[in-house]
């Protein structure tokens, strides 16, 4: 080793030069697969999507085309249940924050404090152009954190088809059942209203004949809550209540 | 030949006889974590190597010049570099899976082997030593991983690498999911038994008592 040697210069330029190797290492890693990884993000989010909307057999790897071909990203005022006009690139997730947009979440449990006033949610299409289904982002909080999934209803308002967690931090084999195959197929054909009430409940019990309830995970009692929850609001007057009962993509 | 025989000796030593969790026992944090699945455990396992093996042979050719008041920085700078850039390829290459090991390969900045080899083989040997000494301690840790990540992913799952190997009675099989084994914690047993296992093939490796 070179301690014999050591002087205040030599040290100081050792450390700068081996900085700026690193930095140039570093920034040109970062800068040279940005465009990929920006392009994994979204085919990430665009499959989740295809999925929902139960495209994924037609598409088949062509995630990006048929997510161009089917689907439909519009956006809707909660309050009023009206499609509005929005920046480009906006996220009511990254806007939930933003003082323009956010709306404080009162008398529930769903989990959060503010939501954006705007929702992202995408119309699924058949070859005709008509709406067959439709792809609602919702929220709540689990057992652990927020878990994020989206809901796909049909064009009645009424009849659920999938509820697909894409993001979520409950515990493995447990809570982490609500992403089981078996578990999500459970809520198709569930109906979420009943004379226009919430009425979808997660609870205790074979439920199969039931079109109004599904069964509960067991062993994850505050996961189910929290998927509980999540519909309620999202179903309910302060989430998408009003545009499915307008049924604003009819007109 | 010594030359060939050093080399095996550096390169598979940490493999049984040196095995960097079982005998030094560093970097079990990460060894805890992300086993849940034999998947997300190869990967870690191969990013570490590569981060290991580098490191080792960066610091290694520069090991003259560093100063040595500063040479801990010089080690971190040049190991963060590396895992930064890992990091960055496997969200390009391999989203799926970045997005499951989340934080644990921005930490391996903090994984004791990386910084245990720097510091006790690449400052003082020769550059390709080194590597060979990064990809063996590598491969070492590796090998835990993998035996502890098929074992939680067999019975805790039923499957191995997304295959299903015992059906679950979730999904309609007759194998009930060990509940203890998919939690981090149960990774202390395992290694647990794995040192006890590698003690009794090897009684050298056994403490003297105090």
């Amino acid at each position: 080793m070179s301690a014999k040697k050591e002087t205040l210069g030599k040290t100081v330029g050792v450390v700068v030069a081996v900085c700026l190797v690193c930095s140039i290492v570093v920034s040109s890693a970062a800068v040279g697969l940005r465009s990929l990884q920006q392009t994994n993000a979204a085919i990430d989010k665009q499959s989740n999507i295809v999925q929902a909307a139960g495209l994924s057999d037609i598409a088949a790897g062509d995630i990006s085309g048929t997510f161009e071909k089917y689907i439909e990203e519009r956006f809707i005022n909660l309050e009023t249940g009206e499609y509005v006009e929005v920046p480009e690139g906006y996220d009511m997730y990254k806007e939930a924050k933003n003082p323009e947009f956010s709306v404080p979440v009162t008398g529930s449990n769903v989990g959060f404090k503010q939501r954006a006033s705007i929702a992202n949610i995408y119309l699924v299409r058949n070859d005709a152009g008509d709406v067959t289904r439709l792809v609602l982002p919702v929220h709540g909080s689990g057992l652990w954190d927020l878990m994020y999934g989206l809901l796909a209803i049909d064009a009645d308002g009424n009849t659920v088809r999938e509820l697909i967690y894409y993001q979520h931090k409950e515990t493995p084999g447990l809570g982490g059942e609500i992403q089981n195959p078996s578990w999500k197929a459970k809520w198709n054909g569930k109906k979420l209203f009943n004379n226009g009430e919430v009425a979808l409940e997660v609870n205790k019990g074979d439920n199969s004949k039931n079109q109004y309830a599904v069964d509960a995970l067991s062993g994850a009692t505050l996961t189910s809550n929290g998927v509980q929850n999540t519909l309620t609001y999202w179903a309910g007057k302060n989430g998408y209540g009003l545009y499915l009962k307008n049924q604003t993509w009819k007109s | 030949m010594a030359e060939t025989k050093e080399m095996k000796k550096v390169l598979l030593g940490p493999i049984l006889d040196n095995n960097p969790i079982a005998l030094q026992v560093l970097g079990v944090c990460s060894a805890l974590a992300i086993t849940t699945k034999l998947e997300t455990a190869l990967v870690m396992s191969l990013a570490l190597t590569v981060v290991c093996a580098f490191s080792n042979l960066f610091i290694s050719l520069i090991r003259n010049q560093i100063p040595s008041s500063v040479r801990i920085i010089i080690q971190m700078t040049i190991i963060a570099s590396l895992v930064i850039v890992v990091d960055q390829v496997l969200k390009a290459y391999s989203y799926e899976i970045s997005k499951q090991l989340s934080v644990f390969v921005g930490l391996i900045i903090t994984n004791c082997i990386v910084m245990g080899r720097a510091e006790a083989y690449a400052m003082k040997s020769p550059p390709f030593m080194s590597f060979l000494d990064g990809l063996g301690n590598g491969i070492g840790y590796s090998m835990v991983l993998i035996v502890i990540g098929s074992i939680k992913e067999l019975f805790g799952f039923g499957t191995l690498l997304g295959f299903e190997i015992l059906p679950l009675i979730q999904n309609g099989g007759w194998y009930q999911g060990n509940g203890l084994l998919i939690l981090p914690f149960s990774s202390f047993f395992l290694i647990g038994g794995l040192i006890w296992a590698i003690r009794t093939i090897r009684p050298a490796q056994v403490e003297p008592k105090e």
